[in-house]
C-alpha cells in the first residue's frame, strides 16, 4: 500500500515534491499517482500544484479527482502546495474568474500591479524568491523549524480566506498575506517546502510524521 | 523583514562536466555538477543555474541527466539554460526536475515560443535571457541591442523594447547579461540593470562582469536587480556564497542567511 500520495493532476513539478519527501523519509513509499484508489488507500496525501488556477481546476475535472481531493483532505493528513493550497477556497481572480474547490470559503486575489514597499520601492510580480514565515499558530507542522525562517515561493495571487482562525502563518509583500493555513487535518502552505532548503525539508518531514491532530 | 534578494551561482556545463573558463576560451574542467551544486547550496545560495554550453544537440540528453542527480540531493530552485528550442525541451527540463528553464536565442528568432511556453507551464517557469551590448556613443542617451552569437552578431532589437516585449509574451523573470562586461570582472553594466529593471513588472537577475562582492551589492543597490548571478568568482573559491551573502548584509541588503 502506497503511503505517501502526491496527486498528479498534470501541474507542476511533482518529481521535486515526491524527491524531497524520499529524502526526508527514506522508510516511506511515495507514489505519484491521480488514481482515485490509490489516493483513497493514501496514508497522507501531498496536492502540489503550479501554473494557472483555470488549468488546474480543469486538470482537475477531467481526471474526475475534485470529490477525491475534499474526502482525502477531511479523511487523512493533508499537505497542499501553492497552487494547491489556492483552489481549497471558493473562487480565484486569476483567468478573470474561476471556481474553485471550495473546501474553505474565501478568495484567492491578485498582488496588483504597481506594487511599493513602505519606502516607495517598487516591488515586482510574481513574488519570488526566500520571504519569512511568520507563524501565528503552535502546529506539529513548525516542529523543528524557527519562527520568521525564509521558505521560497514564487506567486502572484494570495489567498484571502474568510475564517482568519484558518491562518498558520503570514508573510509581508506590500502587505500582510497569509503564507500558511491549518485546519483539522489540512495544512497548506503558500511558499514551496520542497525547494526551501533545510527548513522546507523538515516541513516535509514534521508531515511524514503527522497524524493529522 | 521581507523578500530577501537573491545569489545565484552559475555552472557552466559541458558534456555534462563544469567548466570554466572566460568569455568560453580556454576551457578547463571543474568537476562534477552534482558536487559543485552541493556545495553551493552549502554554502546558502538561494538557487543554481546550469547553463549547458554543449555544443552539439545530439549530447542534451547529459544535461537532463545532470539536472535529474542535483534535483535529488539539492532542495533550492534550479534554473537550466541553453539549447532549450522547443515546448518539448522546456517539459523534459522541468520533468527532469528543473524549476525554471531560460530561453535566450530561441526567444530572438521565435518570439512566439515564449508565448507557447509559458502558456504551457506557466510564467514562473520561464526566464528569458537576454545578451545585451551598448550600442551608443558617448555623447548620446544610452541605447542598448539585443546580440547573439555570444556577443558577436546584433539583432538591431533595442533591449528595453524586447525585455518589455517578452514580458508580455509570459517570461516571469529576465536573465540580463551585459555582453560588454561579460567576463571583464569590472561589475555590471549598472545603467543598463537599472533602466530594464525600472522598465518591466518581473524581476531581472544581473549578470556579466562580477569581480568582486562589491559588484554584487551595487548590482542590487545601484542597478535595481532582484538577483545577482556570478560564476567565475565562486568556481575559482575566490568568494564563498555566504561570504557574498555576509557582505551584502552589511550593506544594509536583505539576504538569507
Amino acid at each position: 500500500m502506497a503511503q505517501i500520495v502526491v496527486i498528479d493532476y498534470g501541474m507542476g513539478n511533482l518529481r521535486s515534491v515526491a524527491k524531497a519527501i524520499e529524502h526526508v523519509a527514506p522508510d516511506q513509499s511515495v507514489v505519484i499517482s491521480s488514481d482515485i484508489n490509490t489516493i483513497a488507500s493514501a496514508e497522507r496525501v501531498v496536492f502540489p500544484g503550479q501554473g494557472a488556477a483555470r488549468d488546474c481546476m480543469r486538470e482537475l475535472e477531467a481526471r474526475k479527482l475534485t470529490q477525491a481531493v475534499l474526502v482525502a483532505a477531511k479523511e487523512k493528513p493533508f499537505l497542499g502546495i501553492c497552487m494547491g493550497m489556492h483552489i481549497l477556497l471558493n473562487h480565484s481572480e486569476e483567468n478573470n474568474g474561476i471556481d474553485c474547490l471550495g473546501l474553505y470559503e474565501g478568495d484567492v486575489r491578485f498582488f496588483g500591479k504597481n506594487l511599493k514597499n513602505d519606502q516607495g520601492e517598487k516591488l515586482k510580480i510574481p513574488h519570488m524568491g526566500w520571504n519569512n514565515v511568520k507563524q501565528v499558530i503552535e502546529h506539529p507542522l513548525w516542529h523543528d523549524i524557527g519562527d520568521d525562517s525564509r521558505f521560497y515561493f514564487v506567486h502572484s495571487y494570495y489567498m484571502n480566506p474568510q475564517d482568519t482562525e484558518l491562518i498558520a502563518a503570514t508573510s509581508d509583500y506590500a502587505i500582510e498575506f497569509v503564507s500558511a493555513i491549518a485546519k483539522d487535518k489540512v495544512f497548506a502552505v503558500q511558499f514551496h517546502p520542497e525547494k526551501s532548503a533545510q527548513d522546507g525539508l523538515q516541513l516535509l518531514r514534521n508531515f511524514t510524521q503527522w497524524d493529522g491532530c | 523583514m521581507s523578500l530577501a534578494k537573491r545569489i545565484i551561482p552559475c555552472l557552466d556545463v559541458k558534456n555534462g562536466r563544469v567548466v570554466k573558463g572566460v568569455k568560453f576560451v580556454d576551457i578547463r574542467d571543474a568537476g562534477d555538477p552534482v558536487e559543485v551544486a552541493r556545495r553551493y547550496d552549502r554554502e546558502g545560495a538561494d538557487e543554481i543555474t546550469f547553463l549547458d554550453i554543449t555544443a552539439s544537440s545530439d549530447d542534451r540528453d547529459t544535461i537532463m541527466h545532470v539536472v535529474e542527480k542535483v534535483a535529488e540531493e539539492v532542495f533550492i530552485p534550479l534554473t537550466v539554460g541553453g539549447g532549450i528550442r522547443e515546448v518539448k525541451d522546456v517539459r523534459r527540463m522541468l520533468n527532469a526536475g528543473a524549476d525554471k528553464v531560460g530561453i535566450n536565442t530561441a526567444a530572438v528568432f521565435n518570439p512566439e515560443f515564449v508565448k507557447e511556453a509559458s502558456d504551457r507551464v506557466g510564467s514562473q517557469c520561464i526566464v528569458v535571457a537576454i545578451d545585451a551590448k551598448k550600442v551608443s556613443e558617448d555623447t548620446e542617451q544610452d541605447r542598448w541591442e539585443i546580440f547573439t552569437h555570444g556577443g558577436r552578431k546584433s539583432t538591431g532589437i533595442d533591449a528595453v523594447e524586447w525585455a518589455i516585449k517578452m514580458v508580455d509574451y509570459g517570461a516571469g523573470e529576465i536573465l540580463l547579461t551585459s555582453m560588454d562586461r561579460d567576463g571583464t570582472k569590472k561589475g555590471f553594466d549598472l545603467d543598463l540593470t537599472s533602466t530594464i529593471s525600472d522598465a518591466v513588472s518581473v524581476p531581472v537577475i544581473a549578470s556579466g562582469g562580477v569581480g568582486n562582492l562589491e559588484h554584487l551589492a551595487d548590482g542590487i543597490i545601484k542597478g535595481k536587480a532582484d538577483a545577482v548571478l556570478a560564476a567565475s568568482i565562486f568556481h575559482f573559491a575566490e568568494y564563498s556564497v555566504e561570504e557574498a551573502k555576509q557582505y551584502m548584509a552589511s550593506k544594509g541588503i536583505e539576504v538569507r542567511l
